[in-house]
């Protein structure tokens, strides 16, 4: 059914972990699931719009998120995506519109009241509580029905056991890791089940390496549990490795609403495409490999200039025009060259041994994005 | 000179330093110690001519101190318990919500800190005669508080400050209502800061001579006012037996706290670790 070994990973692992938070029957049909079997509502968002100091922060928004999908709010600092979630989280009162989680209407209702969970950018641990305690607490306030202590510390354990936390159950947060003190607040979020399970810039806080293993543990568990998620973040990096779809947002409205691949390969807008990968800008049109004045924006791919060495045999050996290398700036597994051309400056990717500066021989440029107004209008290709 | 000679020279200064520090911090309490026990001390002795526990007898046999010393274990509790129930709420307030005059209150706490006490308690005891709260325990436990209120409300304040907002948020996210989150988070986590303002208004209160005197007595004496009387009737052995009981509630409320101290919840409050 799928070839995915993370996502067999995660099947197998929801089978062994019977008393996990929201798994059910749904895994034990034999067949293995593919992950984000819904079990939780949408979020649906109308006319959301916020005001502050006079100022629009967030101006008549709509998004609906479906039912177990993840959606990452990526943005620039101040676009409004934090004050979105809080609004959604209930920290702040919205001056109009609707907030529908899994059908129901929760913009009248404090946070403690909406059936969402946040997982905050500090983590916001109760310092004063053990590891167990602070997952305990949402549990130890429910009423209707009132859980038994034995209920608690089984849900408390299945939660702990699902982040991999249970041997710093009895841990002071602060005498944890940042790593692990993130996993507590999603363990603490996770244990009460919510329908809408937020996450502000979850990532932000831990180093590079960590990072990477976090935000596919994160992911996976999403798949594991089924359960909607919507990530503020301001790392395309992060937004596109861990989202179902992605909401760009820019100056309190959303700029596009897609899949990763699609922003990629078909940014809405120009500033979709330069915040989401890299791209040269540059402003004219394209007539016969050659950029003219004239038109738009040009928005070019640095992958989509491909640059040939005099003296190298290739397929596109005698495409493009001559070009000189004027930097070389290694990446690791590849190396981003700044090539001159007699129409453009351009940066390119090569991978392989890269050329030296100075290097002579031909850039060509396959694909390239035309934006008028802003707005893309054509892609073309040579 | 080598840099080995000045090592010793440098250790050699910071071990007269200390010593000096310990003879002037000490120095007067060993001095206190001995004259309670002394029978009669003359210049230029070094030691008291003879040693006796008469002073002590007669501190114990007075029956007045006896019930100065009951009234100021009485006011001193009552004086923090009256004053954390009328500056917390205002400290949390200072703390958490933003009203006009907001720092105009906050440094108006000052007032009462900011004239002489005496001055202070003329015109009180003045307000005090017209409320009939002269010679009564109400009028004793509001020069009590009137002196804690500056502890009470800046350190419980800034405790309360401190507690980063989101932490509260994430109670309320969890399911928590506002008081709830009050009592589960904001005020474990503001604990710390709360005890040294406790502490320190206990000692103050403990302390308090001048407004106890004016308005007390002769009615209601505790500890430090009966000083007054015993500095002036009684030989100088006698004030020191009693000083040495004066401080012994103090001593024993610093070691209990230094035992937190260093237990660490405390020291969070204290800032020292």
């Amino acid at each position: 059914m799928t070839s995915n070994p993370t996502l067999s990973r995660a099947a197998s692992h929801a089978a062994d972990s019977a008393t996990a938070p929201a798994s059910d029957g749904a895994a034990s049909d034999g067949a293995p699931r593919t992950g984000g079997a819904p079990r939780t509502g949408g979020l649906d968002i109308k006319g959301l719009t916020k005001v502050l100091g006079g100022r629009t922060i967030i101006d008549s928004l709509d998004m609906a998120v479906r039912p177990g999908e993840l959606v990452s709010l990526l943005g620039p600092s101040g676009c409004g995506k934090t004050t979105t979630l809080r609004m959604i989280a209930g920290f702040l009162t919205p001056d109009s519109g609707s907030i529908m989680v899994g059908g129901r209407e929760v913009v009248h209702l404090g946070p403690e009241q909406r059936p969402s969970a946040m997982v905050f950018q500090n983590y916001a641990l109760w310092p004063h509580m053990t590891v167990a305690k602070n997952v305990a607490f949402p549990l130890r306030l429910r009423n209707r029905p009132r859980l038994s202590k034995a209920v608690i510390a089984e849900r408390v354990d299945a939660a702990l056991a699902l982040v991999n936390l249970l041997h710093h159950k009895d841990s002071r947060p602060a005498r944890i890791s940042g790593g692990e003190q993130q996993r507590t607040a999603l363990a603490r979020a996770l244990v009460q089940e919510p329908q809408l399970l937020l996450l502000d810039e979850p990532l932000s806080n831990l180093d590079a390496k960590l990072r990477v293993k976090v935000r596919e543990d994160i992911r996976e568990i999403q798949q594991r549990l089924g359960i909607t998620t919507l990530i503020v973040t301001h790392d395309q990096e992060e937004a596109m490795s861990m989202s179902d779809r992605i909401a760009v947002m820019n100056q309190g409205r959303i700029e596009q609403f897609s899949t990763p691949a699609e922003l990629y390969s078909a940014p809405a807008t120009e500033f979709v495409a330069t915040f989401v990968g890299s791209l040269n800008r540059v402003e004219g049109r394209i007539e016969e490999g050659r950029i003219v004045a004239g038109g738009g924006v040009l928005g070019i791919r640095p992958e989509d200039v491909a640059f040939v060495e005099d003296g190298d045999s290739g397929s596109s050996a005698d495409a493009g025009l001559p070009a000189t290398v004027e930097r070389v700036v290694p990446r690791g597994h590849f190396a981003e060259l700044t090539v001159r051309r007699e129409d453009a400056v351009l940066r390119s990717f090569a991978t392989g041994a890269p050329p030296a500066v100075g290097a002579r021989g031909r850039a060509h440029i396959a694909k390239w994005l035309e934006f008028e107004d802003g707005k893309l209008v054509r892609k073309g290709s040579a | 000179m080598t840099a080995v000679s000045r090592k010793v020279l440098a250790r050699a200064l910071a071990a007269v330093f200390a010593v000096a520090l310990a003879v002037f911090i000490i120095g007067p309490l060993a001095w206190l110690a001995v004259r309670a026990f002394a029978d009669s001390w003359t210049y230029p002795n070094l030691l008291p001519d003879g040693w006796t526990l008469h002073w002590w007898e007669v501190v114990f046999r007075d029956r007045s101190l006896g019930i100065a010393v009951q009234n100021s274990l009485f006011f001193a509790p009552l004086t923090v318990l009256v004053s954390a129930l009328v500056c917390l709420p205002a400290a949390y307030a200072f703390a958490r919500f933003e009203f006009p005059g907001r720092r105009f209150f906050l440094i108006g706490l000052f007032a009462a800190n900011a004239f002489p006490k005496m001055g202070l308690f003329v015109s009180l005891a003045a307000l005090f005669y017209a409320f009939n709260l002269m010679n009564s325990i109400l009028g004793i436990l509001i020069v009590h508080v009137l002196g804690t209120v500056v502890f009470m409300t800046w350190i419980p304040a800034a405790a309360f400050a401190a507690v980063p907002r989101s932490l509260e948020e994430a109670a309320r996210d969890a399911g928590a209502s506002k008081l709830r989150v009050f009592f589960s988070v904001t005020l474990p986590m503001a604990l710390p800061g709360i005890l040294v303002a406790a502490i320190m208004s206990f000692l103050a209160s403990f302390d308090e001579a001048q407004g106890t005197y004016l308005v007390g007595a002769p009615d209601y004496m505790t500890m430090p006012t009966q000083m007054y009387s015993l500095v002036l009737n009684y030989p100088t052995q006698v004030a020191a037996v009693f000083s040495i009981l004066l401080a012994i509630p103090s001593v024993a409320l610093l070691l209990a706290a230094h035992k937190h101290i260093v237990g660490g919840q405390l020291a969070e409050g204290f800032q020292i670790k």
